[in-house]
């Protein structure tokens, strides 16, 4: 039980009643850790130095720091230091991992490969990036998925042909939280000799991941979805077998030439610490996080009729759920819950309008597609939280439902 | 490994963060928000956002729309310049290695041995075919301070009907920087020259260029760069610019200090100023101490205290003799004596003092010792 004044959601934040809002879209962005910004705070000011600076002390103390990074992250997926390249953001180690192998296999003199396989519930960024190559002549597989989310093996198998380069599957999904098979993606994606990138933006700190037993090739990761920093990311790229990528940022050749620029020393410390702290909390807090997920479903499934949960219901992570209400608009819903901050979809694409792809690919009719919003519980996350949020949820969709009836339910 | 209280030296490879930034910046870090988010939290922090936008675009003078934000002048200068789709690309020789690196093969303008770049050659390069062209050219060098003719130079781009980009990361923050006024289509800068955060920079547009970009997905900057907005580095960024907006003036006092370093070190015989005799920043000299090796001199103003550089802090670890040197025809032997020191907005008066008698000494123990080796 909290007092007020206490954790509300994020660090820091009063309770709802005290004017902020209970924050619920973790899946968005996370809170950064106040230990995050404790190990942050000093690359900002004194020790500000440039770490590609060779020359002096002010460089060696930051490139000391940003390999300290590189290491933590490392460490969390079983890789190699020098796998590890910073990049701004996921979105960008997604841009340059599946364009960068993409491009170079299709460019290939002797025997260039021109197909990749993705699948229709990739990230936003995933599918942007997929389409911009098949403006270059290069052939996009976009295998569907099932009602709850996964993808199915045997359309994957069938999909990779000699003339395929890459497969890039995400780890979980942001919108539904379900978990792809990962190990299983990998070994076949070995077995046919193709490189296999995920898209770990929201797997990333969240879930055991080992590069190895996983048979990953390229992984994608991002700081702020993991209570590190806005702005920083990294691409792991597997040095044995070796995957060679084509640059999107080229300059003065860091990061192994993969990705020019001064690295945001801050930034990849807090990145790094992030990943120590998720190295260690991890198994407590998927097991407090699976309690809070049970409370909000009780909460919400004893007092609400017209309920579903989209998304496997066991390959998930405990830190999401995406529910469709029956005879609701979920942008009425939201709007009537200022006290949550919660979303209905992915937060790159929740300013335009447009049912979810997501959602969508999932077989949801765009009428319950409508009535659906995302949940994203986590570190800062505690049980008044998840009471006063489904307190203030199921009194809305009752009120709404009492003043706009409609004959559809969320079978 | 520095003494204590080492003086820093090399503001052109990167600058501490001014305090008004720290205060911005730890306000932006605890704030939780995604900027694309709708709900309540998501809208706070876009507002702070597009504030840091008008900021920026102050900066130079700039309309806020036509800012992008991207990870910073690297990135910036790749999305200009390919981006951009012109079949030709025209740079000049002393470009940082971003902008000769974006493109597979840059037609280099030369230089002359001051670094000014050739106008001529630019204009006789850009008559020879009507083929759509971008040149890119930047405002202030970082290894020489040199700052170019940039009126000049997109006056040569107009009269073609080429675009012109212009990397500002050196120059902004040091002098008034109009890029109406000096005709400039897209504009490359980077807060941690200017006493902002690393990772953020921006590439600003005086119009609404077409540009082809290098990140896609979310649809984020009006879809010229995809990617969750990096809140609290747009904010420092923001702080940055109206910080270094309003302390233009302050940059007299380096300027007089940087003129000080070199009165004093020019006395010694042989010493070399590259680029003396023309318009260049306040805060940068790249100097020679005559037969001493950069590297020597670097390590021996190391042990004193003082970091200052041999050039660019970019990738290798490799010491390469200078582009930009080489370029403005330096012999080797010469350029591989040259350092750069470069001052910022914490520079101290004392700072001075302590370089020029480390400088000093330096060059007395490098004197003595030639003395020793022609004696025996």
């Amino acid at each position: 039980m909290t007092e007020v004044n206490t954790i509300h959601g994020s660090p820091g934040q009063k309770p709802a009643h005290k004017g902020r809002p209970v924050y619920l879209d973790y899946q968005a962005t996370t809170p950064l850790d106040p230990r995050v910004l404790e190990a942050m705070m000093p690359f900002y000011t004194e020790k500000f130095g440039n770490p590609h600076s060779r020359d002096h002390f002010f460089g060696w103390e930051a490139e000391e720091a940003v390999e300290k990074a590189r290491g933590q992250i490392a460490a969390l997926i079983g890789a190699g230091e020098k796998e590890i390249i910073f990049t701004s953001g996921a979105t960008e180690s997604n841009n340059l991992a599946i364009k960068g192998v993409a491009r170079l296999h299709a460019h290939h003199n002797g025997s260039p490969k021109t197909h990749i396989v993705t699948c229709a519930t990739e990230h936003k960024c995933v599918l942007e990036a997929s389409a911009a190559l098949e403006r270059d002549g290069i052939a996009i597989t976009y295998l569907p998925v099932g009602p709850n989310g996964l993808i199915d093996l045997d359309q994957l198998r069938d999909a990779i042909t000699d003339n395929t380069s890459l497969v890039s599957i995400m780890g979980v999904n942001n919108e539904i939280g379900v978990i792809q098979p990962l190990a299983e993606i990998g070994a076949l994606c070995r077995e046919a000799g193709v490189f296999f990138h995920t898209d770990a933006a929201q797997a990333y700190g969240k879930i055991g991941l080992d590069v190895d037993a996983m048979s990953i090739d390229l992984m994608s990761i991002s700081g702020h979805k993991v209570y590190g920093p806005m702005g920083i990311g990294a691409l792991f790229v597997r040095r044995r077998p070796r995957v060679r990528l084509e640059t999107l940022i080229d300059g003065g050749g860091q990061e192994q030439g993969l990705r020019s620029g001064t690295l945001p020393t801050p930034l990849c410390v807090g990145l790094g610490e992030a990943s120590a702290i998720a190295a260690t909390d991890m198994d407590e807090e998927t097991t407090r996080l699976k309690g809070l997920n049970d409370l909000f479903l009780n909460n919400i499934l004893t007092r609400l009729e017209g309920v579903a949960i989209n998304g496997d219901l066991e390959a998930r992570i405990p830190g999401n759920l995406s529910l469709s209400f029956s005879d609701i608009q979920a942008e009425d819903l939201t709007a009537g819950l200022k006290d949550l901050a919660i979303s209905t979809g992915a937060a790159c694409s929740s300013a335009t309008v447009g049912p979810s792809h997501v959602l969508e690919a999932l077989g949801l009719s765009e009428e319950l597609s409508a009535a659906t919003i995302r949940i994203g519980l986590g570190r800062f996350t505690n049980e008044d939280d998840i009471k006063f949020a489904t307190e203030t949820i199921t009194a809305e969709v009752e009120r709404l439902r009492r003043v706009n009836p409609r004959q559809t339910s969320a079978a | 490994m520095g003494m204590k209280n080492p003086v820093y030296m090399d503001h052109n490879a990167t600058t501490a963060v001014r305090p008004a930034v720290k205060d911005a910046l730890i306000r932006a870090l605890e704030l939780t928000g995604n900027p694309s988010s709708v709900h309540g939290a998501g809208r706070g922090v876009r507002k702070l956002v597009e504030d840091a936008r008008e900021q920026v675009a102050a900066l130079v003078g700039a309309m806020p729309a036509g800012v992008v934000f991207t990870s910073g002048g690297t990135e910036a200068n790749n999305l200009a310049i390919p981006g951009a789709g012109t079949r030709r690309v025209l740079v000049s020789a002393v470009e940082h290695v971003s902008v000769l690196k974006s493109v597979a093969a840059p037609e280099i303008i030369a230089v002359d041995s001051n670094g000014l770049i050739d106008l001529g050659a630019l204009d006789a390069a850009l008559e020879v075919n009507q083929e759509a062209a971008l040149v890119s050219v930047m405002l202030a060098n970082n290894e020489t301070g040199v700052i170019q003719p940039v009126a000049e130079v997109s006056s040569l781009a107009k009269k073609h009907g080429a675009l012109f980009h212009c990397d500002a990361v050196q120059a902004a923050g040091k002098f008034v920087i109009d890029m109406k006024a000096l005709g400039i289509d897209m504009l490359t800068l980077s807060a941690h020259k200017i006493g902002g955060p690393q990772g953020i920079g921006a590439l600003v547009l005086a119009d609404d260029q077409t540009l082809s970009p290098i990140i896609r997905g979310g649809g984020q900057e009006r879809s010229r760069r995809a990617g969750t907005e990096n809140l609290p580095g747009i904010v420092g960024f923001g702080v940055a610019a109206a910080e270094a907006l309003k302390n233009l003036s302050g940059f007299a006092d380096v300027r007089d200090w940087r003129d000080r370093i070199e009165a004093e070190l020019s006395r010694h015989q042989g010493v070399c100023i590259f680029g003396a005799s023309v318009s260049r920043l306040a805060n940068t000299t790249c100097l020679t101490m005559p037969g001493v090796e950069a590297e020597h001199q670097l390590i021996a103003l190391d042990l004193a205290g003082i970091a200052v550089s041999a050039g660019s802090a970019c990738s290798s670890g490799k010491v390469e003799p200078s582009h930009v040197l080489a370029a403005m025809g330096i012999e080797a032997d010469e350029a591989a004596t040259a350092i750069r020191v470069s001052l910022g907005w914490n520079t101290t008066e004392h700072d001075i003092e302590r370089f020029l008698s480390a400088w000093a000494e330096v060059h007395a123990r490098a004197r003595a010792s030639n003395k020793d080796r022609t004696a025996a």
